[in-house]
């Protein structure tokens, strides 16, 4: 069988597994629908919340771009895993003892206003469409350049998936498909890193490969992809060229952005206890782990192939798997000077004589997971066991997002604000039919982007730092904190933040190089920045404006003890 | 709303004692990643793992504070749990992770999952 037969094989199998789960576990309240019934285990919650969590951008982009940013690559590896720290010791065993349904609702309860539950909603919907739009686009990228079908027809068939377990099924089905999607995805990855490894170092385990020592040269990998790195005119791979304290604060932004997306927080409503919510952190954070100790080990391996096959090489002889990249505009060939040699250098490559060379090779980072596969010539039922990954991990977290979006809509949008006397059914109705239209919406961002939606996509994070975090850590940790203050901090943070990247990615983007940005700071780090205005301002206007009433005292008292977390419902407000 | 920690010494004490550890790991946590991995990653850089091709800078910015990050909350995990078994009154002690978990108060539940995860 070649690629494509085994890649329609495998994509039909697992779609077939998720469909199958679906109606197994279909929804039937509106607790079923917000936190599956809040009865999972935190085994399978961490899981789930792995999956949720590994989005495209983890899987399919994520090994590609440590792969040409080397150390400066680590900000990913560090930023979306340390996250989970922060989590689990501040905030997921508070919010589950609090048990709400969702984040507007902790938002609008601990500070007892209308005005924060919509900054929350807003927020919410905001982050989460510009993430989902990007997983849209993963999904028609992968079934474009493997099953040879046009990017907008396979984004309909992942949307028709979604719609059908994510509308029937809402949080009870979401959780036990990403059960079963974490799996696909985790063999998917592991099986083409351990053949890397076993081919470049000599050992089975990725990890142990990436220190290990490179059987063609007999040097560490480490050492020969420097020296390949520094005669090709690169930086050197383990240094990296950030600044220290950009790497600093974007690795900041990224962590705490990451304890603030609201369709990674509302997981940890689904669990029965406050020391279950802890303990699915753990295993949440132990089943990432596994792909993200992976994945800088896969970008060595992929950096170091690159490299050997390609640079240097005549136009002429380049491997098939160049030639149908080519074909989709990923990989680039300029012959610059005309001797049908492929030059691929970095910014700092001499000829014999000292003049500068032109590099004649451009390749978009996202392809290299998926075309690894080819490059170490794995064997076909490979490169479509990695199709069918991409694809479990993409739709895994369009569907966690789109359930945010839903139940912002129907739960604290309709039910909370604006028609409380609406009934079960009425509200599960709601639910279904929001959670629809967001499918909808987010497959039409997918197959026809605005321009700014992948640059949005990073930014997600920053927002998220700049206006959830401290207003959700003050609320547990402060009994001082009010109303004013919450509010007043999540508008000064996130409109530090969007104010900061609007200006350097869309106002003025000539200006976006280190020497403009503020302290050092680029877009990407600035989230971290807009936090701590969030919680200056927060504190500040919250000592001069009156203290929230007692009962939000002995609600945060209550919220710190963990006994007694019934399951998760309504706080009568 | 029904509490285990009835009076309210005990409480405060249940809550510096979580605090404590709260703090004493984000020290660590800090130490991994923001310390080993950025801000003294070059100095580390000059010393390599013994049998391995891995400046130690590198290493902790790409493996090892992910390794530290995960082994973080298992500790705090474990720490909690004591504490909690520790000032538990008049609850029954279920043991870790038993069934599905029946929640700890009295209140109804809508019905198991009908779909128990892999345990």
């Amino acid at each position: 069988m070649n690629v494509q037969a085994w890649t329609f094989v495998l994509v039909a199998l697992s779609f077939a597994l998720y469909i199958g789960v679906a109606i197994l576990t279909r929804a039937g309240s509106t607790r079923d629908f917000y936190v599956a019934g809040g009865g999972v285990s935190p085994l399978a919650n961490g899981m789930a919340t792995a999956a949720d969590w590994m989005s495209a951008a983890s899987f399919i982009s994520m090994a590609g771009l440590i792969a040409f940013r080397g150390y400066d690559g680590s900000v990913y590896l560090m930023g979306w895993t340390g996250g989970y720290v922060l989590l689990a010791l501040l905030l997921a065993p508070y919010l589950r003892k609090f048990g709400a349904y969702t984040v507007p609702d902790f938002v609008g309860d601990r500070y007892y206003s209308q005005l924060a539950r919509i900054v929350a909603v807003v927020c919410a919907v905001f982050i989460s469409f510009t993430y989902v739009a990007g997983q849209m686009r993963g999904v028609g990228i992968v079934f474009s350049r493997f099953l040879e079908v046009p990017v907008h027809v396979g984004v309909m068939i992942g949307m028709g998936i979604v719609f059908f377990y994510a509308v029937l099924g809402g949080m009870k089905g979401i959780t036990y498909t990403q059960v079963a999607q974490y799996c696909v995805l985790i063999f998917a990855y592991l099986v083409p890193a351990i053949f890397l490894s076993m081919l470049i170092a000599g050992t089975a385990i990725p990890q142990l490969g990436f220190g290990g020592v490179d059987q063609a040269s007999g040097t560490y990998l480490l050492d020969r992809l420097n020296g390949l790195h520094e005669e090709l005119g690169f930086a050197a791979y383990t240094s990296g060229s950030k600044s220290t304290i950009d790497v600093f604060f974007i690795t900041a932004a990224l962590m705490v952005g990451t304890a603030g997306l609201p369709h990674v927080i509302i997981r940890f409503y689904t669990v029965p206890r406050v020391r279950d919510a802890r303990a699915s952190v753990g295993w949440a954070l132990l089943f990432i782990a596994l792909l993200y100790t992976t994945a800088p080990a896969v970008a060595a391996f992929a950096r170091t192939n690159l490299i050997e096959t390609v640079a240097g090489r005549p136009y002429e002889d380049v491997p098939a798997w160049f030639t149908t990249w080519e074909s989709t505009g990923l990989i680039e060939f300029e012959d610059h000077d005309g001797d049908g040699a492929i030059r691929f250098v970095g910014p700092a490559a001499v000829d014999d004589a000292g003049a500068p060379v032109r590099n004649e090779l451009t390749i978009d980072p996202d392809i290299m997971v998926l075309a690894n596969p080819e490059i170490a010539r794995l064997p076909a039922w490979v490169v479509g066991l990695v199709a069918a990954g991409g694809l479990a991990a993409a739709l895994s977290t369009a569907a966690g997002l789109l359930l945010v979006v839903s139940s912002a809509v129907s739960h604290d949008l309709l039910k909370r604000a604006f028609r409380p006397d609406i009934s079960e059914r009425g509200e599960l109705i709601a639910a279904r039919v929001s959670a629809g239209a967001a499918v909808i919406l987010a497959g039409y961002l997918g197959i026809d982007p605005p321009g700014f939606v992948a640059e949005v996509v990073a930014f997600a994070f920053g927002l998220a730092a700049a206006s959830f975090f401290p207003a959700i850590l003050l609320g547990i940790f402060t009994r001082r904190m009010n109303r004013e203050g919450a509010v007043a901090g999540m508008v000064a943070g996130i409109t530090f933040t969007a104010a900061y990247i609007v200006y350097f990615k869309f106002v003025n983007p000539a200006a976006n190089t280190a020497e403009h940005w503020w302290l050092g700071i680029s877009p990407e780090g600035i989230g971290a920045l807009g936090m701590l205005v969030n919680f200056a301002v927060a504190i500040s206007v919250a000592a001069f404006t009156p203290a929230p009433p007692p009962e939000i005292g002995d609600m945060v008292d209550s919220i710190r003890v963990p006994a007694g977390a019934g399951p998760a419902h309504e706080i009568s407000a | 709303m029904p509490t285990a920690h009835g009076n309210h010494d005990a409480r405060a004490a249940y809550w510096r004692r979580n605090l404590r550890y709260v703090g004493a790991l984000l020290l660590v946590w800090f130490a991994v990643s923001f310390g080993a991995g950025i801000l003294f990653v070059e100095p580390l850089n000059r010393i390599r793992i013994p049998g391995t091709g891995f400046p130690l800078g590198f290493w902790f910015a790409q493996q090892g504070a992910i390794y530290g990050f995960v082994i973080l909350i298992f500790v705090y995990v474990r720490l909690m749990n004591r504490l909690d078994q520790e000032f538990r009154d008049g609850l029954p002690g279920p043991t870790p992770g038993a069934g599905a978990g029946a929640p700890a108060n009295g209140e109804p539940r809508d019905g198991p999952p009908d779909a128990g995860g892999p345990r």
